[in-house]
This record gives structure tokens, sequence and C-alpha cells, in this order.
């Protein structure tokens, strides 16, 4: 081994003189583009300290010359832009549904205002073209559980349904068949007397029928035909809020499921909650 | 027999017991599973102990042979072909969640191939699983060439290497069964901690041993590099596993820390996983594998030393930029940030010494594909050492954060630094441990480098545009002061990217493929080594 450097021909530079299985070192000083940009990044670094809040003290914390704070950054520029959208949203807030309807400025707010917010808390369940899913309803069609008129659309958005609101939506299909209330046999048939009203199949039998008016007609009504006050589904047509195949409806007989929408009174507030109902209602609202 | 033959059996004939014991006495099936595999494995291990004890039959294996060091090249052979087996294992992984994200359904409700337990499976195998192997197996070379003397140990070496791979089984099967303690890049539960621990504490003392009985007077900075490593590994392993199993029974464990100190404490071991495995360690490799492929002295000698304590000293301070804007208090953010900053030109000093290593043989990289993959890892270093104190800016990185911008930028250090620093090296390694001239075949090489760059460009580009269109998405704003763009509007934009993804990570894992025949094929047909030891070159002009 070397033991003090030699010059390396190809860049003219002295070698340390180490060598470790054949690997040497050169001898070239610290690249002072490198060394430079080094010290400047150590340099804005210690500016950084003194202006903005950055080191930890014993029961606090260096604030900074700016006496920036990052928080309440923050909460300003979000009460800056809440103040923004208040500017028409104002208006929203003691108008009627049919005041908002007939300006074309308050409309397009509200508009706005529940397509952002359906997007962002609707969708996740009732789908991003609100077309819904098996236990989350379509809220494109005219058909309503819990009434689509904006002012039932708007109540229903506020309380939820089954959900933690003391005023929330609330009713339970019974399970006849878990509970023992119907025999099998007689869940099959009056399956198929509920699917023979919408002319889904099945056969109407009397048995069934009667069946149906001991125990479904008391909410879901004579002939099925639905209870917005009880949020009992119409069962005269072909929109199902599960599914409308026999297997499905026997099961939902036998042992119901029971879909949970939240109250959005506590987390929205009331201007985005009426906005929200303009525009579930303008999807395919109805009386 | 030896102390240390004899000491590692007793230690591994009582540890079959207790994994009997705990496979008895387990609590759920996973945990009895795991025993079982300590179990097999400890035995296993008492066996190999007796039988090479047998084989060598009382002859003592010389550490000099003519004059010459018996460097001991058997658990590196093990460990490259391991890392070679992991790394497919792991990029195949890392295709199937790709498609996973850009086609939900992929994983047809099966729990064992979702997401959530792939994801987890996909990273360790790839950093630790394929980055360890890489790791145990250049530094057992590196640092017995270096010192010019065999590492001490009949039994220690081989307990290091296969310990580690019992430990990659056990949480990788873990991860597929279910099990994990959720915290990202550290999910192996506490018995599985407890034993990298132990194998850790081996390696490193196997690692002192062989640099306490070195032959050369000083120490070569890939040995600084790679003890930094395994130091500080083992403290941020502790500290971040810091966890109390509900029984000693079962596979669950909650950590001491809570709330936003654990979220710190995390990021603090997640940042420095990165800064030491996946930095220090892989300059230890260039540092070795580069001036030797190359045949140049190392460019500077005095920048080496600068940048390894800047870089050492800096890094583990950067861990908060992983949380701004989180519960984390502001100053700590903020320091972070600085520090990241600060840590831009000490990175960089490892690119400069790696790239500049290559002046006055450039020309090589015409004609030696091997040489062009190590160069091409360290310009890729570069980049990504520059992306990431940008990224730790707070400005950008309330755009950048939770967006595929990150993942964009750490795939460009995964697959471009990590990925090619390993396959360079192991093209390397692998015909000098087994005694081969050069790799089977060359033009395989340029197959395997050509195919994969263009995977790593289809993937980090993908994911730049898909990110930043996402960070952009997030924070639009329409005229009447509402968000433009629902959560599911991104996801659904993002899909497209999300294909091209899957389709770079195609390519990157057709390259590793072509490798691991080509490296089969160095094994099996490679045209044997003459004379001289295996890799040792002409010393530098």
């Amino acid at each position: 081994m070397a033991q003090h450097g030699e010059i390396d021909k190809v860049t003219g530079v002295s070698t340390t003189g180490h060598e470790w299985d054949g690997i040497k070192e050169l001898n070239t000083p610290l690249p002072r583009w490198w060394l430079w940009l080094f010290y400047i990044c150590i340099v804005w670094a210690i500016g950084y300290y003194f202006v903005y809040p950055s080191w930890p003290l014993v029961s606090d914390y260096t604030r900074g010359y700016l006496g920036y704070s990052q928080r309440e950054a923050a909460l300003t520029d979000a009460a800056a832009g809440q103040a923004s959208r208040m500017v028409i949203g104002k208006g929203l807030e003691a108008a009627t549904f049919e005041q908002i309807k007939a300006d074309p400025k308050m409309l397009e707010f509200a508009m706005a205002n529940g397509k952002a917010a359906f997007g962002n808390n609707c969708a996740p369940c009732h789908g991003s073209g609100a077309t819904g899913s098996p236990g989350y309803p379509n809220l494109q069609d005219d058909d309503w559980l819990w009434g689509g008129t904006l002012d039932a659309i708007q109540q229903t958005i506020t309380v939820g349904a089954r959900s933690t609101s003391p005023d929330t939506r609330q009713n339970v299909m019974p399970a006849f068949g878990r509970d023992q209330m119907l025999t099998a046999d007689q869940i099959d048939k009056v399956a198929d007397y509920v699917l023979s009203l919408s002319g889904s199949g099945g056969a109407a039998t009397d048995e069934g029928k009667q069946i149906f008016a001991d125990n479904c007609a008391a909410c879901h009504g004579e002939g099925g035909i639905g209870n917005q006050d009880l949020g009992a589904p119409k069962l005269t047509d072909k929109i199902w809020l599960y599914s409308g195949t026999k297997e499905a409806i026997v099961a939902q007989i036998n042992n119901p499921k029971l879909g949970v929408m939240p109250t959005w009174g506590g987390k929205l507030d009331a201007v985005t909650i009426k906005s929200l109902a303009i525009y579930v209602h303008d999807l395919g609202g109805g009386v | 027999m030896s102390l240390e033959e004899g000491g590692f059996a007793v230690f591994l004939g009582l540890l079959t017991l207790l994994c009997v014991l705990l496979a008895g006495k387990a609590l759920d099936p996973v945990f009895a599973f795991h025993a079982t595999i300590g179990a097999i494995a400890s035995a296993a291990g008492v066996y190999l102990i007796v039988k090479a004890y047998i084989d060598r039959a009382g002859k003592e294996v010389p550490a000099e042979i003519n004059g010459k060091p018996n460097y001991n090249y058997g658990p590196i052979k093990f460990a490259s072909i391991a890392a070679m087996f992991w790394g497919i294992a792991g990029f195949l992984v890392g295709v199937i969640i790709a498609f996973e994200l850009a086609f939900p359904n992929l994983s047809m409700g099966l729990e064992w191939i979702n997401f959530g337990r792939l994801r987890p499976l996909h990273t360790s195998a790839v950093i630790f699983a394929f980055g360890g192997n890489v790791l145990l197996a250049t530094s057992f070379y590196a640092v017995q060439r270096t010192c010019r003397v065999r590492m001490p140990g009949l039994v220690a070496p081989w307990f290091v290497i296969l310990g580690y791979n019992v430990f990659i089984v056990i949480a990788g099967t873990g991860y597929l069964l279910g099990v994990t303690s959720g915290k990202e890049y550290a999910e192996p539960e506490w018995y599985a901690d407890l034993w990298l621990t132990v194998v850790w504490v081996a390696y490193l003392l196997v690692f002192l041993a062989t640099l306490w009985k070195r032959k050369e007077p000083h120490i070569y900075v890939a040995n600084w590099f790679t003890l930094a490593m395994i130091v500080t590994i083992a403290m941020l392993h502790l500290v971040n596993n810091a966890e109390i199993p509900v029984s000693f029974f079962g596979t669950k464990s909650y950590v001491l820390w809570s709330g936003v100190q654990d979220a710190m404490v995390q990021w603090w071991y997640g940042h420095n996983a990165v800064g030491f495995f996946l930095t220090a360690g892989f300059l230890a490799i260039m540092y070795y594998f580069v001036p030797k492929r190359a045949n140049r002295p190392v460019y500077s000698y005095r920048l080496s030393i600068v940048h390894f304590w800047a870089l050492i000293f800096l890094y583990i301070w950067a861990g908060p930029h992983h949380l701004h804007y989180t519960a984390l208090p502001e100053w700590a953010s903020t320091l972070g940030m600085t520090f990241s900053v600060m840590l831009w030109m000490p990175s960089w000093g490892g690119m400069i010494n790696g790239l500049m290593t290559l002046s006055g043989a450039w020309d090589k990289l015409r004609t030696d594909p091997v040489l062009r993959m190590l160069v091409v890892s360290v310009a890729f270093y570069g980049m990504s050492t520059f992306e990431g104190p940008l990224m730790s800016i707070k400005a950008v990185n309330s755009l950048s954060h939770y967006t595929d911008w990150t993942i964009g930028h750490v795939h460009s250090g995964a697959l471009g630094w990590v990925g090619y620093v390993s396959f360079g090296a192991l093209y390397c390694l692998v015909p000098w441990v087994f005694g081969k001239k050069d790799v089977y075949s060359l033009k395989l090489v340029d197959w395997h480098f050509w195919i994969s760059t263009l995977g790593i460009v289809l993937y980090i580009s993908a994911m730049w545009v898909s990110g930043i269109m996402q960070g952009l998405m997030w924070r639009a704003y329409t005229s009447l002061g509402f968000l433009q763009y629902s959560f599911v509007e991104t996801v659904e934009a993002m899909h497209p990217y999300y294909v091209i993804r899957g389709l770079g990570g195609v390519l990157f894992l057709t390259g590793a493929l072509i490798m691991a025949v080509n490296l089969y094929l160095t094994i099996t047909r490679g045209e044997a080594e003459e004379a001289e030891p295996a890799g040792a070159l002409a010393a530098a002009e």
C-alpha cells in the first residue's frame, strides 16, 4: 500500500494514499458550488427560525418575528371563504323555497352549494349520480320513502333515518320470520302477492292477499300503496330499495335490513341543508 | 465443537422448545402457525450446526489460504439469491396492488389479497426482504474485501442471513393472515420485532468484529455508511416498536406511544428507514461497487467525510415533514422542514461522489450496461433527493401531501435508486462470489436496463401527473366559493394514470425476471474465473 498519494493521470489530482481492495480515493477538494449551496441552505434555515415558529422551549416555543400561526391563518382563510359565500348565502337563511326558486341568483347559489355538499357528503351512499344502490335509495326517481317535497327532503336530511338525532325519521319493519309471526309457507305466499302488486310475477292467491291485509297493510297501505308518513315503501311500483327478486323479498320479510341515514343537522349549516334539499329535489323530487 | 457453535446450538435448541410451548398454548391460529415456523426453523438451525460440525471433522476453517484471506462467501451467495427471489415476489405484489387500485374489484372479495393486506406485503417485501438481503449480501462482501479479512464466526454470519429471512417469512405470512401492528413500514407484530432485534444485534456484532480484525489501517467509507445504517436502524426499530403484547401467547400488541407522539415517533422511524436503510445502506453499495466496476478512484475523500457526517446528523431531524398540517405542533413541522432543506446538499454529496468517480471512464457506459445501471441509479438518487426537500416545504406539501405525487417520489427513489443500485451490485456480486468471470449475458442486462427504465418512466410520470392533478382538483373552488370536485370525481380522474402506472410496474417486473434468468445462467453456465480470485480488478492508475 502506498503511504502517500500518487497523481491520478486522468484528473491530475493526487490520491489519499490509501487503497482498499483496489479502490483508491482522490484528494479532490469539496466542490465550491456544493459547499456554497450547503451554506445557503443553512443560512436560510437559521433565517427561517427567526421569522417563523420553530424551536421548542420548556413550556412554549419560539414564536418567530412575524408572529405567524398556521392554525390562525387556516381559520382566517376558512372564515373569509365562509364570508364570501355568505354574501349570497345570507339571503337563503330566511328565504322560503318558493322565494329561492324565484330568484335566479339564489337558485344558482343553492344548486352549486347543493352539488358540492352532495358530492362530499351524500355520494358515498347514494352514488355520485344519486342513482343509489341496494339499500341506499335512488334519488333520481319519483319514489320517496319519507316524502319528496322540498320540506320533506329538508327534514329527512336534517334528522336522518334511524339516526342518533332525537327527532329522527323512525320506523321498524318487524322480522316476521325470525320472530315467528309468520310461517315459511305464509311468507312464501305473501311474497308472491307482493310481487304481483307491481306485476313482477308471482301469484296473487287469496291466502297471500289475506296475510298481507292482516300483517302488512297497516303500514304499507291497502294494496301496498305505501305510506310516506311512516316511511313505508310503496310496493305497487317496480322500484325496490333492496331487490325485486322473490328471494330478496322473502329475506326482507323474514329478517329485514333496516338502513340508517345519519343526521346532518349538526354537521351542515342550515343554508347548506336547504341548498341540498333544492338540489336533491331538482334531481327527481316530487310531490 | 467451538464455543460459538455450541452456544448457537443451545440457544436454538431452547428456542425450539419455547416455540413448541408457545404453539401449544397459542390463543390465536396465526400465533400457533408462527410459533410452529419458529420451532421448525430453530430445529433446522440446530441440525445445520451439528451437520456442519460433523462435516468439518474437527478441522478449523482457515482464515487465510496461501497468505490470502479465505473470504466467507456462503452466506453472501444465499442472500444474493434470496434478494432476487424476494425482489420478484415484492415487484409482483406491487403490480397486483397497482391494478387493484385501477380495478378495485380485482381482489374478488378475498381478504387475503385485498389492498389493505397486500400493500404492507409489497412495501416490506421490496424494502426489507429484497433491499435487506441486498444490504446483507453486499455489506458482508464489501466489509471482508475492504478489511482484507475473513469475517469471523462459523455460525454467526449464517445466523444473521437465515434468521433475517425467517423474520421476513413470519412478517409476510402475518400480513396475509391479517396480523399487523398497523405502523407503516413497521407492521410486524411484537414477536417478529423481538426476533429481528436478536438477528440485528448479531449482524452488528459480526460487522464490528470484521472491522476489528481488519488488515487495513483505515476503515473504508462504504463501511462507515453500513455501520451508521446498522446502528441507527437498531435504535429506530427499538423505539418505534416499544410495544406491550396483550398476551405472550397471542399476536396482538399495543405500542407505548399514543396520539400525536405516536405519529411523531412513527415518522421519525419512517423517514429514517428511508434515510438510513434505503439511503445510507445503499450509499455503502455505491461507494464499493461504482469505483470497483468503473475501475476508477473515488472522486473526493473529503466530500465523502463531509457529506457522511452531514447526512447522518441532518437526516434524523427530518421526519416531521411527513406530518405537515396535522395535529403535530407547528414548530415541529417547521423544524422538520428546515432540516429537510439543509439535507439537500449532503444528499447530493453522495451523488457527486458517485457520478464524478466516472470521470475518465464515461466511455464504459456505452459498453457496460451494469455500470450504466449503477450510474443511472445515482442520477435517480440525485433527482429524488432534490424532490424530497422540495416536497418537504410546507407550501409545496400542501399540494403534494396525500396525493400520488408522494407515491411517484417514493418510487423514483425506490425503483430508480434502490432498485438500480441493487441490480447493478448483484450483477457484479453474483459472478464474483460464484467464481465467474462476469455475468452470463451483458445483452440480457441491456434488455433489463431498457425495459425497466421505460417502466420507471411510465410509473413516475403517471404518478406526477395524477398526483398534481389530484392535488389541484382537491383545492379547486367554483366562482361561488364551493369545492369544484367531489372526492369520487378525483378518484375517477386518476383511473387512466393508475392503469399506466400498473403497466410501468409490469415492465419493471419483466426486467427483474430477465435478471433472474441471467443470474441463474451465470451461476450454472457462467465462464469460470481463472487464477486470480473473483473480483480482483487492476488497481487504479
